[in-house]
């Protein structure tokens, strides 16, 4: 099986994030990049699947500018065998992402496709769900156990649904999963594995060796705003009888709420 | 007028020249503190095995004294063990200051687990050094297949600062070695496959005297004490070992009769700075808990992060950590290069980052005042943990003289 799994760069968890002066973008300079958290399930995912049926190979793309190289040999050094990155800048939409990411999977031909069920950065969760329309493929989502038949023409899938209830699915393969935390335990990456990741050739491909040349984005960022601050307390101070008239009065006056 | 143009000239020409362009680079070797890719990498992935799984369990086996199976276990999958063991073996063959980047890691997760999983490389680094390819095939590569653990046995109960006289005796049989003595806190004992084991074979010779060999633990004749009840570092095993008429080949002795001092102190040499390391990891994670505690902490009605008699104690504490880093990496480059410094280097390395660490992790538990003094916070741990690379290893003391050694020769 020829596994592809499609990888995102994304900022740390812990990084403050900050607007640029005209509000038209994100600060990067100073932002520490990781592989998205949903993707290591993936990738464990994906070389689990291999190991399982003992043939194939698990491949990682990502599309973006040369840093997202960092995330693909981590995905290596967990133990994938090829990287491919499509060289994008850093504005392109989720629209051409995907259909770049589904024209790598048709040019190498893909058997069987895993991603996180979103990136923890934009949360658009939407990019999945375009590559496996552009692929033509079945997709399902959210899926936090898996199990693909002996004959490799199916699979069973279950899903999580808010509240906790259990969706289960049943897919003919090929298919694309985007997989949810909890699917599995992913790997650390290994020593030797980071040092066999350093010395992985990575493919490269551009938009236009993806016939992309003319794609135009379909949406825009327009700008982000950061939430506002929020205003400190307000302490009551007195004698209990005190405090408790304060606070009425400033339940019905000031939050209106009685 | 035509006198300055005249200066001006000269001094372009003069700039133009690479030693000024450059300074005193251009003469010398680069200073660099930039860490290649691979080993940012190693950096970040041993830091997540050590906050994800040595960390959270300290404290378990820190109480319970028990010996880390699993944390040892997965730290084999991952290929921190066994380090050095050379490429053309089937190893990582990583150097020294890759090997100060990951003791750094895991002494911040926990300084016990670290010295049982760091042990490996002290117990093998005198076949590697000193071995040949079939020692090494034989005795080191079963290392990479299986988790195994190798046991250093210098130190014994009449000789521990003076390592060179001790008494456990190696008798020449011809095909083989009778050893008879016993040695005194040798970490991993209880667990170790393999022991590197130093001997004399004539203890009027004293340090020309020695010999090392390697001795299979399931040998005949090999008893190990109980655990000892220690203090701190309290996940790695600790204990005595008995050696009674025990027979070890001639094919085990790792270098010549005689040399056993000098692969003694050849295999310190390249683990001082790692263990050095791994005290400047434990003292980090004793700042990163004070400065955490301390801004959440309210006394006097605010953090008591906004006093200055807090800040600058973790102030202090942060320079000397950086400091201690310094010198590691930098013993660690030099040993890296063959420089003839590298012993004295690593000296200070060591000396001052346990004494730093020491220092550092006193101050993290006054910061936490009655609370860091309970188990319920992970300061007094650490506190009780970096107490003892003060003393293995070469005690502090040893260390300054070893230091003095250097400053005062001829």
């Amino acid at each position: 099986m020829n596994v592809f799994v499609l990888l995102k760069q994304v900022p740390d968890t812990e990084t403050k994030i900050r607007v640029t002066g005209d509000g038209a973008s994100i600060e990067k300079s100073d932002i520490k990049w990781i592989l998205n958290p949903y993707d290591e399930f993936a990738i464990e995912e994906a070389i689990k699947t291999r190991d399982k049926f003992k043939e194939g190979s698990v491949t990682v793309v990502s599309a973006g500018p040369d840093r997202v190289v960092e995330a693909l040999r981590t995905a290596v050094a967990m133990g994938a065998d090829n990287a491919i990155h499509v060289k994008t800048d850093d504005t392109v939409d989720t629209f051409v992402a995907a259909k770049a990411l589904a024209e790598v999977c048709k040019k190498e031909a893909a058997s069987l496709v895993f991603t996180g069920k979103q990136a923890i950065d934009d949360d658009q969760a939407a990019a999945f769900g375009m590559v496996a329309e552009f692929l033509d493929w079945p997709s399902v989502s959210v899926v936090v156990k898996l199990d693909i038949a002996a004959d490799k023409k199916s699979a069973k899938a279950e899903r999580e649904v808010e509240g906790g209830t259990k969706h289960l699915i049943e897919t003919p393969l090929p298919a694309l999963f985007a997989v949810n935390k909890g699917i599995n335990t992913p790997r650390y990456a290994s020593l030797p594995g980071i040092m066999k990741a350093k010395k992985k050739e990575i493919k490269t491909y551009t938009l236009a060796d993806l016939g992309l040349g003319s794609e135009t984005a379909r949406t825009k960022d327009t700008g982000y705003q950061l939430p506002p601050e929020r205003k400190a307390g307000i302490k009551i101070s007195g004698d209990a009888a005190a405090q408790v008239k304060e606070l009425v009065r400033l339940l019905r006056e000031e939050a209106k709420v009685i | 007028m035509k006198k300055l143009k005249l200066t001006q000239k000269k001094l372009k020409n003069h700039r133009s020249m690479n030693s000024l362009e450059r300074g005193l680079a251009g003469k010398f070797n680069m200073i660099s503190f930039q860490l290649t890719e691979e080993q940012q990498a190693l950096r970040e992935m041993v830091r997540k095995f050590a906050q994800n799984e040595m960390a959270p369990n300290a404290a378990k086996y820190d109480e319970n004294g028990d010996f880390p199976h699993d944390i040892i276990k997965k730290a084999w999958e991952l290929g921190i063990m066994n380090i050095a063991i050379p490429q053309k073996f089937g190893g990582l063959g990583l150097g020294v200051l890759d090997d100060v980047i990951i003791s750094e890691e895991m002494g911040a997760g926990c300084l016990g687990m670290c010295t049982s999983i760091a042990v490996n490389t002290l117990g093998l680094y005198p076949i590697l050094l000193f071995g040949t390819d079939e020692q090494i095939k034989d005795l080191v590569v079963p290392f990479l297949e299986e988790p195994r653990l190798a046991s250093f046995c210098l130190t014994e109960p009449g000789a521990g600062s003076d390592a060179g006289s001790l008494s456990t005796t190696a008798k020449d049989m011809g095909d083989h070695y009778l050893v008879n003595g016993s040695k005194m806190w040798i970490t991993n004992a209880g667990h170790a496959s393999l022991y590197s084991v130093f001997c004399t074979v004539d203890k009027s010779l004293k340090t020309k005297g020695m010999v090392c060999l390697a001795v299979d633990a399931k040998s005949p004749g090999i008893s190990t004490g109980k655990p000892e009840n220690k203090l701190g570092q309290r996940a790695s095993d600790t204990r005595s070992i008995t050696f009674e008429n025990v027979k070890v080949p001639k094919k085990n002795q790792i270098g010549k009769v005689g040399e056993g001092f000098k692969v003694a102190l050849a295999t310190l040499d390249r683990t001082r700075t790692p263990i050095a390391a791994s005290a400047v990891g434990a003292a980090r994670m004793a700042l990163e808990h004070s400065i955490r505690y301390s801004k959440e902490r309210r006394q006097f009605n605010q953090p008591i992060a906004q006093f200055q008699a807090i800040q600058f104690m973790l102030a202090d504490m942060s320079t000397k950590i950086e400091a201690g880093r310094l010198l590691c990496h930098r013993a660690g480059w030099l040993i890296d290069h063959g420089d003839a410094e590298a012993g004295v280097a690593s000296s200070h390395a060591k000396r001052f980052s346990a004494d730093m660490a020491m220092e550092v992790a006193t101050d993290a538990v006054q910061i936490f005042g009655g609370y860091g003094y309970t188990k319920e916070y992970p300061v007094e741990k650490i506190m009780r943990d970096v107490k003892l690379v003060q003393i293995y290893e070469g005690t502090s003391q040893i260390q300054r003289v070893v230091i003095a050694r250097h400053l005062l020769k001829d």
